[in-house]
């Protein structure tokens, strides 16, 4: 269950300003139902150019729906200039926060606004900008960019409760982490390149990884381990010590051994256990 | 404010039965039944007791019971016994709907170099058996097929799988969490050779579980440990829960055979009041193969997390297939593999029924719920637009 605040359930249950004003200044449509949640704003202005009515429809969760309303009622008597700054912070500072997968929510109000403003400034709409960089969502890595900056996020789960980018397959996660890098100005080395090894390398490199992290961890516990063969990537051993009489002796090679190698030589590795 | 609760297969409410029964064990029953006293031995006496009941509720021998943790700890265990037990063999077959005890394990195995194979289901949620049955190979080490599906209750036609199965010589594991006490499941008649079960979804309480494992199935423990369980599970056996779920056995043998029906009807009362008298509103999965408890219905055009809260303001407790609700974006993997469009997997409700509820519930639940369907709809830009385009 999610922790909403009482301002929220009661933007949630008592929405204000739903609907859809017929000869609005400003339209801004924003989401799909494929992504979840949606959202359409309408907003009127009167003769000082302030906004004198702002309406909203919006299909979502409970904190879509009260985002929605804070919004309408935060720019409620702002002219157009003061609803241009309107962040998404604001919205969830009005409802006294957002639980942190939610605030994509809050950027869905803001990014509705500003295609609101467009539309009455008669701004063609802006084209998708930047490049998709999560498929699932559609989502660029112009608007990553941004919700990092703007909102200091520090990591993909940040990402993904204020864009979505990236909560679907995960297949642009290392895309975001390179785009978070990038902003936070910590460039990371570059990943260690996996390259095929070649058997002989990847014999060396499997004795190697049993004697300097694998058997110095059993020989604490009296135990032993041996290469016997390597076949394919079938990676065949023998305990010896405590381990051969030991019965988790199948849960250390699985859970420990097999592990090991797979995160420092290749994930294809299988270990087995020769008599 | 009451509680309506209609969320029972997600957990049960403890019998009072099943409660009765348990609280000896934490006031004066205390001992271990692995201690050679008579006042820790003899509760070995109650635990054995306990086991008969369990095994007679499934048709099994008391010997093929093994107590576990929860239902998850029985698929863990149940998986990765075959596994270990047949090292030359690196085939799995599992399905896309299943729990995710045994999906994301199936998922950990493939990115170990295991082969997955992951069954495709219909749009009423039934199996795709020539697939299932074509991907059967002499490498294959195990297949665990749900015996019903917990989102939907679509019942599998576990028989003719367990016969097929078997039949190639391939250890068959079945998750019948949702399935006991609630369908007749027996293991005389259907030849699995695994099949978890879990007590907090038959009026026992939670963090007890059960694996059965037929005589002269190949198995090695998951939790090593001391000889508990004949070595099949290591760890102190949870005396009292075990206990409770005994009683549970006893009482869920009588709901399958009496009151099941009854359920079915209170189950059908809901989802007829609620798909008349809301327009849109579409059952997901197999109506005839179903589980006589559970029905999910998607609501279209408006999102699960809304109907949930706005039915939480009037104490009613139900689930939904929505991405909101589960902290991830993506709606249900059931519904998705299903191919239930997004306009109403976002919007799936699931209602699970126990034998606890009644009439007026089922009643107060179609009487209330309408009316938040239409208040979202009526916020919902979606709603308007496949309204002006009809």
């Amino acid at each position: 269950m999610w922790e909403y605040t009482d301002k929220v359930k009661d933007h949630f249950l008592n929405p204000r300003n739903v609907g859809v004003i017929p000869d609005a200044d400003g339209i801004g449509e924003v989401g799909s139902l494929a992504c979840g949640d949606a959202l359409k704003l309408t907003i009127k202005l009167d003769g000082t150019k302030h906004i004198a009515e702002a309406k909203f429809q919006t299909f979502g969760c409970a904190s879509a729906i009260a985002s929605s309303s804070a919004l309408t009622e935060i720019i409620k008597g702002m002219s157009i200039d003061e609803a241009e700054k309107v962040t998404n912070e604001d919205i969830a500072d009005y409802l006294g926060d957002l639980p942190k997968e939610k605030m994509h929510c809050s950027v869905m109000g803001r990014d509705a606004l500003e295609k609101a403003i467009s539309y009455y400034r008669g701004e063609a709409e802006k084209k998708v900008e930047g490049e998709i960089v999560c498929e699932c969502f559609g989502v660029t890595d112009l608007e990553i960019e941004r919700a990092v900056r703007e909102n200091s996020l520090q990591t993909i789960e940040d990402v993904t409760g204020y864009v979505k980018a990236g909560g679907g397959c995960e297949n642009c996660h290392d895309r975001i982490q390179e785009i978070i890098d990038s902003i936070l100005g910590t460039e990371r080395p570059a990943a260690i390149k996996k390259v095929k090894l070649t058997n002989i390398e990847k014999i060396k490199l499997i004795e190697e990884t049993l004697e300097r992290e694998i058997k110095p961890a059993l020989k604490q516990d009296g135990g032993d381990i041996e290469l016997i063969d390597v076949d394919g990537n079938r990676v065949q051993v023998r305990l010896r010590g405590n381990c051969a009489s030991c019965s988790a002796s199948q849960i250390t090679l699985k859970h420990y051994v097999e592990t090991k190698l797979q995160e420092l030589v290749t994930s294809e590795l299988v270990v087995e256990e020769v008599a | 404010m009451q509680t309506i609760y209609v969320d029972n297969n997600a957990t049960t409410r403890v019998a009072p039965e099943v409660v009765e029964a348990m609280m000896p064990f934490f006031n004066e029953l205390y001992g271990n039944p692995s201690s050679m006293h008579t006042f820790g031995g003899k509760v070995g006496y109650d635990i054995k007791d306990a086991r008969a009941k369990i095994a007679a509720l499934i048709g099994a021998s008391p010997e093929e019971i093994v107590f576990t943790g929860c239902g998850t700890e029985s698929d863990s265990t149940a998986i990765w016994a075959a596994l270990r037990s047949n090292p030359d063999k690196r085939h799995v077959i599992t399905t896309r709907v299943e729990h995710p005890a045994v999906k994301n394990l199936g998922e950990i195995l493939s990115n170990r170099g295991y082969r997955v194979t992951v069954v495709p289901v219909d749009g009423s949620g039934n199996l795709d058996l020539e697939y299932l049955y074509e991907n059967l190979s002499d490498d294959t080490a195990i297949a665990s097929i749900m015996w019903a599906n917990n989102e939907t209750g679509v019942v599998f036609p576990i028989d003719e799988i367990a016969q097929r199965i078997r039949e190639r010589g391939i250890v068959f594991h079945t998750d019948a969490v949702q399935a006991v006490g609630k369908v007749p499941v027996d293991v005389r008649d259907i030849p699995v050779d695994m099949l978890s079960l879990s007590g907090h979804k038959i009026y026992a309480p939670k963090g007890i579980g059960v694996l059965y494992v037929r005589k002269g199935t190949k198995f090695s423990p998951f939790l090593v440990g001391g000889h508990q369980e004949h070595g099949r599970r290591g760890g102190t056996e949870n005396v009292a829960s075990i206990v409770g779920l005994g009683k549970a056995a006893e009482l869920a043998a009588g709901h399958v055979k009496n009151d099941m029906g009854r359920v079915a009807q209170l189950r059908d009362r809901l989802e007829n009041a609620l798909t008349s008298r809301v327009p849109n509103a579409v059952v997901n999965g197999d109506r005839n193969h179903r589980l006589p408890n559970t029905t999910s219905i998607a609501f279209e055009y408006v999102e699960g997390e809304s109907i949930l809260l706005m039915m939480d303001e009037f104490g009613i407790c139900a689930s939904s297939g929505s991405a909101c609700t589960s902290g991830s974006l993506e709606p249900s993997h059931v519904l998705r593999a299903m191919g239930v469009p997004f306009t109403a997997a976002h919007g799936s409700i699931r209602f699970s029924l126990s034998t606890y509820n009644t009439e007026d519930e089922m009643d107060f639940i179609a009487e209330k719920l309408p009316p938040i369907i239409e208040r979202l709809r009526s916020m919902s830009p979606f709603w308007q637009e496949a309204m002006a385009a009809k």
